[in-house]
């Protein structure tokens, strides 16, 4: 038995570093596929980028200078390391159509696409895991059949519906009809209420409905009646004993969720005409400006990958046994 | 199969979705048929018209009718939709599937890649998709259908896998039957239900997402439209005409609904309905009759050591057809220090009546008392904040499963601490130092350092330990132990009857100990009671239950263990015939079917727990008459 405990001690320590490692690789590899699909894109595209972005009737000098410009005529393998330099030193080129630089637009319209992220994701899960939670308790086995039904289609519907849609009705109904809201552009606060409430509902609702079934499940476990066992008073039950093993199940789903959320202010940005990455990256895809869209890409990605990061990060704390369980 | 088809269709949210998937496939291929011409019909002196009778949702910047272009729409919106949906499929099934047929290292490579593109939302893909086959509706299909892939790979892959490990197909490949061969004719035709159901569900979400991308502008190009496209051309005007964005707005919304719903429902349907456990055990009404109350019982008032007192206690649970009484007027008492053992088969009802001793019955159940009290305290009576400080801190419960039973999530220092600072007012500080003494004292070594850790870093009987430890955080009276050594090793069981048996012995601890082990029973108890169906049938000293057992069905308990003198040429004692669950209880004695000694009154009256000698007491109609000779039990069992 000393011998069991002079051993787990020291490897105590060792999955977290494990963990560290493993989580940083998988990091690293999905970076390098993720950049290298942005520079892989422009190479993907059918025909000449420059030809398409410039259009037919452009002359033949200007479409070759600027094909020298962006370094097009090099070799693919230059091309490719070229783009890796640019990256590690913040140039991620230049814009076609306003010849600015791509940082820089970036730089300009990451915080609004950012800020509506967030506040989306804070708003569905202060939301959705009380929501969540409450429901569970209702819901509990023997309990509230009426209450289950009724929140199961709600939420199943209203997860159905997709953001944009709920842009355009919100627009319509607080905007125009009651004209209680700007309906474009993020110059007040009251701004934020729409758009933010497009995006953060759908994933709300299904959050809400994961963390339900979590509570279900987990409040017929074992150390929930250890838990009632010690008498307990209920809110310490639920919120102390039930609900962190319920997150962590929920969390799992909610990065997906969150990561989706970062790509679905492409759409919702453009229903509000919110100055974020989503309205530029639209307007640069249908003016061909490459450079811009490929930025863009990159952004969001790692915006994805980090959102993943963090996620696992705060599931490893919140449920230790899932750093050792995947091996 | 078409019973679980048509199973999808009657429940009421089945039936909608199905009349909504077939209306939305109607209007796909009606809609250009009826209103193609109308739709496309220019009116230029009518262009941007609000919504009238002649136009319900007005007119565009061409003067075409917003109603019927949106009508129209459906055939190409969903007809995009099913070709996108189709591709994620087949690419989808390639890519999960080559893990299975190419082997160990390509297979690896590709489910990596597979991982790593479905971090990455599907609007994502499809934009990077739109990218790069450009904008237009040929573009679209390929960036949704190529964006829906990863998710349908991955899907296919955790089938394939599921099915791969089956015997059949580890038999199949162990024959010789080539990988494409094993695919097409073990695995594929296994996961194609899943596979379709998911594919409905993605076809709503294809559409919608083919929306998004038309309605960016990236999707379906003018003079060609669907829904996004009207739905982008709608927005633009929705200052003056509303119903220009709503009308394609509801269609997509209508259709993309229809098919999600279906695809949920069927999935719903096709699996296996979520039912209560207790459902199946309780198919039966308990008999209408009501029980005997418990006669014989001197009318004893509690003597001053008496630390639990039952009587009558009823357990009952909503059934199918009505209540089930699944502990059916169980009486007896506890006194100080003294072990109780209660023994008794699966669905005997000895759990239920520990979980109801200690108020843990979940909360669906009934349980009802004439008398239910721990040291004078009335068990029954509301829950208040006095009361719970007396059950948490004089009450202790182990439970069968140590590896269930703590929180995965919290470290065990801090969940046996909480005792103290919710019950005993110590501070944090205080309540771990009390802990790891506890600890210490059901001897964890190293009790400090183990404190700290999680449960998934203890073996099971320390796990055990600790239960018990946690159960020592106050001055229990009484620990009830429900089956504490049935989920052990044989070689850890030991040390957990020792410890419970020392603390019994220290502290003067009264203890409830559930077994279906009549050995262990009889070694850790002073007492034993002996249940069935629901009801104590006979409860005898534990010295007792070789030689004084007067209930046949004890008797048979004792006789199904082996011991050194068992002649073991012969075939193991066995109990003839299945135990009755207390559900279906006759109206007389439950044992009867199976009680060699049996008679027309034992089969017409319960007998009533009555007391022979001293505390021994026991339900029978013929108690400690000898049963037919043993050699008839045997062959009894042996023409089973």
């Amino acid at each position: 038995m000393a011998v069991n405990v002079t051993v787990t001690s020291p490897t105590a320590a060792r999955p977290w570093a494990r963990f560290g490692v493993r989580r940083l690789g998988r990091l690293l590899v999905s970076l390098w596929v993720l950049v290298t699909a942005s520079f892989a894109m422009i190479h993907l595209i059918p025909g000449d980028p420059v030809r398409g972005a410039l259009g037919p009737t452009a002359p033949m000098d200007l479409v070759e200078a600027r094909r020298h410009a962006l370094g097009l005529d090099d070799p693919l393998v230059t091309q490719y390391l070229h783009y890796l330099e640019g990256l590690l030193t913040g140039d991620l080129g230049t814009s076609i159509s306003s010849q600015l630089p791509v940082s820089d637009i970036v730089a300009q319209r990451l915080p609004a696409t950012l800020s509506l992220a967030v506040l989306a994701f804070l708003a569905a899960v202060v939301v959705a895991i009380p929501l969540g939670v409450a429901m569970g308790v209702l819901t509990r086995r023997g309990h509230g059949r009426r209450t289950e039904l009724a929140f199961t289609t709600t939420s199943v519907v209203v997860a159905t519906v997709p953001d944009f849609l709920i842009g355009v009705a919100l627009i319509y109904v607080f905007g125009i009809r009651l004209e209680w809201f700007p309906v474009a552009g993020n110059e007040t606060a009251s701004a934020y209420l729409l758009p933010v409430f497009s995006l953060a509902i759908g994933p709300a609702a299904i959050l809400a409905r994961i963390v339900r079934v979590e509570m279900v499940g987990v409040l017929e476990a074992d150390f929930v009646r250890t838990a009632r066992a010690k008498r307990l008073p209920a809110r310490t039950v639920y919120l102390g004993h039930a609900l962190p093993n319920a997150v962590t199940a929920a969390l799992t789903l909610g990065g997906l969720l969150l990561s989706a959320m970062v790509a679905g202010t492409v759409l919702v940005e453009n229903v509000f005409a919110w100055p974020g990455l989503g309205s530029t990256i639209v307007q640069s895809i249908l003016t061909k400006d490459y450079p811009v869209v490929q930025a863009i890409v990159l952004v969001y990605g790692v915006g994805v990958l980090v959102t993943n990061l963090v996620v696992d990060i705060a599931l490893a704390l919140l449920d230790p046994r899932s750093t050792i369980r995947e091996d | 199969m078409q019973g679980r088809w048509s199973r999808v269709v009657r429940t009421p949210l089945g039936l909608t979705a199905t009349a909504l998937v077939v209306l939305v496939l109607a209007l796909a291929c009606l809609g250009p048929v009826l209103w193609g011409t109308g739709a496309d019909a220019v009116n230029t002196d009518d262009i941007l018209a609000l919504p009238s009778a002649e136009h319900w949702a007005g007119t565009d910047n061409l003067g075409r009718d917003i109603l019927l272009r949106s009508l129209v729409a459906a055939r190409p919106s969903i007809l995009l939709a099913l070709v996108a949906i189709v591709i994620s499929v087949v690419i989808g099934l390639l890519l999960g599937a080559a893990p299975f047929v190419l082997g160990r290292r390509t297979g690896r490579l590709v489910s990596a890649a597979v991982n790593i593109a479905v971090a990455f939302p599907g609007i994502l893909l499809a934009l990077f998709f739109a990218v790069v086959f450009g904008a237009g509706a040929t573009g679209a299909v390929l960036a949704i259908g190529l964006s829906g892939a990863p998710a349908f790979a991955r899907l296919t892959q955790t089938l394939v896998a599921g099915i791969a490990a089956r015997d059949y197909v580890a038999a199949a490949r162990i024959a010789g039957v080539g990988r494409f061969r094993v695919l097409f004719r073990h695995v594929l035709p296994n996961i194609a239900e899943p596979l379709v159901v998911n594919a409905t569900i993605g076809a709503g979400s294809a559409l919608l997402s083919f929306t998004g991308l038309s309605f960016l502008g990236l999707g379906v190009q003018s003079p060609s439209y669907d829904w996004g496209r009207l739905l982008y051309d709608g927005i633009g005007a929705i200052y003056v005409n509303a119903a220009a964005a709503l009308a394609p707005g509801a269609a997509v919304l209508l259709a993309g609904l229809a098919f999600n719903l279906f695809g949920e429902s069927v999935a719903k349907g096709l699996g296996i309905p979520a039912g209560f456990g207790l459902r199946a055990l309780a198919t039966t009404r308990a008999a209408a009759v009501p029980e005997p109350a418990v006669h014989g019982e001197e009318d004893h008032e509690p003597s001053d050591d008496v630390v639990l007192d039952v009587r009558d206690l009823e357990v009952t649970f909503p059934g199918p057809t009505g209540p089930v009484r699944l502990v059916r007027g169980v009486s007896f008492e506890v006194r100080r220090g003294e072990a109780v053992g209660v023994v008794g088969e699966s669905g005997s009802g000895k759990s239920l009546t520990a979980l109801a001793i200690t108020r843990l019955v979940a909360d669906h159940g009934r349980v009802d008392a004439a008398r239910l009290d721990l040291l004078g305290h009335d068990l029954l009576a509301p829950d208040t904040a006095v009361r719970r400080r007396l059950l948490g801190t004089s009450l202790a419960m182990v439970f069968q499963d140590p590896m269930t039973s703590f929180n995965p999530t919290r470290r065990i220092g801090a969940q046996l601490a909480e005792v103290a600072t919710h019950h005993q007012g110590k501070t944090r500080r205080e309540a771990m130092a009390r802990a790891v003494d506890r600890l210490a004292a059901v001897r964890i070594p190293d009790a400090e350092a183990r404190a700290r850790q999680y449960p998934h870093e203890f073996s099971g009987g320390m796990r055990q330990r600790a239960m018990i430890g946690m159960g020592l955080m106050g001055k229990p009276a009484l620990i009830v132990a429900d089956e504490p050594t049935t989920a052990l090793d044989v070689t850890v069981q030991q040390q957990v009857l020792d410890l419970l048996a020392a603390i019994r012995e220290a502290d003067d601890v009264a203890l409830v100990l559930i077994s279906h082990d009549v050995t262990v029973v009889g070694e850790v108890c002073d007492r034993v009671l002996v249940m069935y169906a629901g009801r104590v049938v006979e409860d005898l000293p534990a010295a007792g239950l070789a030689t004084a057992a007067q209930h046949p069905y004890t008797r048979a308990l004792v006789e199904a263990v082996p011991d050194m003198a068992t002649d073991l040429t012969r075939p193991l004692a066995t109990i003839p015939g299945r135990p009755v669950g207390p559900a279906d209880a006759p109206p007389g004695c439950a044992y009867a079917d199976r009680c060699p000694l049996a008679d027309a009154r034992c089969r017409a009256e319960d007998p009533p727990l009555v007391a022979t000698e001293g505390r021994h007491r026991v339900a029978c109609w013929h108690p400690g008459e000898p049963v037919r000779p043993t050699e008839d039990l045997f062959e009894t069992v042996e023409s089973l």
